[in-house]
């Protein structure tokens, strides 16, 4: 186990260590920072001094040690368009990104748990064609569509809600439900399936044959083992949904992390997408972290198989 | 040689008919073939001309309707132009772009696989880590950071997409390879010193195959929804070729006056993905009927 886990934390700081480095080669090496800094028609001179200003002027391998050095301290320098600190810009649009992300999750679980479970009791009939034919149809929906469509019929045609923006529980209610949508047509799928497996198993055979009720059965050994695999699948979503959805926060002018990257690449102010992505990363990585070690608790085999490729 | 033909042509038939009696597989089957076959066919189908408007008809609503099909079916956009027609195009730029980054992500992560499962050892340990690893970062963030620095030309966007999508085969295949790689036809091939390239070739590659399509089907419909993404973003095929998730964006602005801009192209990328998707769920009960999803 000690093993396993040393492992594990090994690659999750090379695989931070690798985008940090992809980052660093994409930002730098291909975008000459003092050209976009300066007016267009600059003198050399002025480029220059703004280049060894910048430390652009040494050689690539000391700047990519100063940026490691840096990047590790969290000071990827001063954002070019707010001229403050450019992880400070990050981690104040966290918040908006953490209630976005936060709801959305939960809509989709408790949506799709309902929907999961009801697919998975009523096998093979009416309710489970209807149910699954939604959740094929939410998965196959561009998420931004849906937004789109929602703020056209709930804050355009109905002008019940607001269609963007950012302060009020109405301004919440687009965005979590379009996210939310989402996330529910993936757990829905991946539940009832994960309780058809179950179904199958010896453990839960013997409980219907000792003549236990339904019920006990479909929450004791049922219910919590066909949850395991779901957990993992919220886990995974949620690091993805905190790491900002870029689209969705887009089409509701949501203030989060997502759609400060996309902004800060639209107007190239590197610093704050350099920081953002090393945020998103880091959070990411370790939220898998924990998946991981949380699912080699509960299952024995994966510690002995090294990760579970089979 | 004949008889091998038989056999295959057998089991073809027997492919052919588990579909037409699945219901969801051969309604993805159809669907897809409808907007493959269009997109294939574009040019010859006498549509008006996706790029060039027509400034006098803008903004027309649909035409479509039970007496017929109507100058404009799917109605104009801002600039005049057609959108069936412009969906049509753009249905060749999108499903090209997802065609490629399924098929250069596949071959790479198929050989991958074959090298990790085959050699094993520490080749095998050091390329499932990488995989591993791959796995615990936000591909779509950074997706979006390299076209956005490399500029989005359709090799960049091709690439990128591919390097998002490896991964699932390479495990999957290297799982497969794993289970064979004890039977015995490949042990006596071994025994009787055969090229190991000969072997992977003929005697892994061949049951490696099923699982890797089964894979690449639901990668394509991945692949579909993220380029229309990164489309949507502007960080597509630039203007002004049609692709799906730039009409959407472009289509957003006139959204409370002319709702067909920004309804029609979203019905194609859902279509699309729900006809892919209800293909591959098929392709994998059909070849493995203990997995379901």
């Amino acid at each position: 186990m000690p093993n396993y886990l040393l492992t594990r934390i090994g690659e999750s700081l090379l695989a931070i260590w690798g985008v940090v480095t992809i980052v660093f080669v994409v930002t730098r090496v291909l975008g000459d920072p003092a050209v976009l800094l300066l007016p267009i028609g600059s003198p050399a001179a002025a480029l220059a001094e703004l280049r060894s200003q910048l430390g652009l002027d040494q050689p690539i391998l000391t700047q990519y040690v100063h940026f490691l050095g840096q990047a590790v301290r969290g000071d990827f320098g001063n954002s070019y368009q707010y001229m403050r600190p450019a992880m400070s810009v990050v981690l104040e649009r966290m918040p908006a990104t953490l209630m976005l992300a936060g709801s959305a999750i939960i809509i989709g679980i408790v949506l799709g748990g309902i929907a999961g479970l009801l697919a998975a009791i009523k096998r093979n009939t009416f309710v489970e064609y209807i149910v699954m034919f939604l959740a094929l149809i939410g998965q196959a929906t561009p998420m931004f569509w849906l937004g789109i469509v929602m703020i056209m019929f709930f804050a355009v045609n109905l002008g019940w809600l607001p269609t963007g923006g950012y302060g009020s529980f109405s301004n919440l209610v687009l965005p979590a439900m379009t996210l939310g949508t989402f996330v529910a047509a993936s757990v829905t799928r991946l539940f009832r399936s994960s309780i058809l497996d179950v179904l199958r198993e010896e453990h839960v055979r013997t409980a219907r044959a000792k003549g236990l009720r339904p019920k006990t059965i479909y929450v004791w050994h049922i219910g919590r083992n066909a949850l395991i695999p779901v957990v993992t699948m919220v886990a995974i979503l949620t690091a993805e949904l905190l790491g900002g959805s870029a689209v969705a926060e887009t089409v509701f002018s949501w203030p989060g992390v997502g759609r400060l990257i996309v902004q800060s690449i639209e107007t190239q102010d590197f610093p704050v997408v350099q920081a953002a992505v090393c945020l998103v990363t880091t959070i990411f990585v370790f939220i898998n972290l924990l998946v991981d070690i949380g699912y080699s608790l509960l299952d024995p085999r994966i510690r002995s198989h090294g990760g579970g490729h089979e | 040689m004949s008889e091998s033909r038989t056999v295959t042509r057998s089991m073809l038939h027997a492919f052919l008919a588990a579909l037409i009696r699945s219901k969801p597989g051969l309604a993805g089957a159809v669907i897809l073939t409808i907007f493959v076959l269009a997109a294939l066919l574009a040019p010859v189908l006498g549509l008006p001309d996706p790029v060039k408007g027509d400034l006098l008809a803008r903004l027309k609503p649909p035409t479509i309707s039970l007496s017929g099909f109507g100058a404009h079916p799917l109605g104009t956009d801002q600039l005049g132009r057609d959108i069936l027609s412009r969906i049509i195009y753009g249905g060749r730029v999108t499903l090209m772009i997802a065609a490629l980054s399924v098929l250069t992500g596949g071959v790479f992560g198929v050989v991958i696989g074959l090298i990790s499962g085959f050699f094993g050892g520490w080749v095998d340990r050091v390329l499932m880590r990488v995989v591993d690893m791959q796995l615990s970062v936000p591909l779509t963030i950074l997706a979006l950071l390299i076209i956005a620095s490399l500029g989005p030309a359709l090799h960049n966007l091709v690439m990128v997409l591919a390097l998002t999508s490896w991964v699932q085969y390479a495990r999957v295949v290297r799982g497969q390879v794993l289970a064979v790689k004890s039977r015995e036809y490949i042990q006596s091939a071994r025994a009787i010193a055969a090229h190991p390239l000969r072997i992977i070739f003929h005697h892994v590659l061949p049951n490696v195959m099923t699982p890797a399509i089964v894979v690449l089907t639901l990668e394509l419909a991945r692949i579909i929804l993220l380029e229309a993404g990164l489309s949507f973003l502007g960080l597509g095929i630039q203007p002004p070729d049609a692709a799906w998730g730039r009409m959407l964006a472009e289509g957003r602005t006139f959204m409370s006056t002319a709702w067909w801009l920004s309804v029609f192209p979203g019905v194609a990328i859902m279509l699309t993905v729900l006809s892919v998707n209800l293909l591959g769920d098929w392709l994998r009960d059909y070849f493995d009927p203990h997995l379901e999803g």
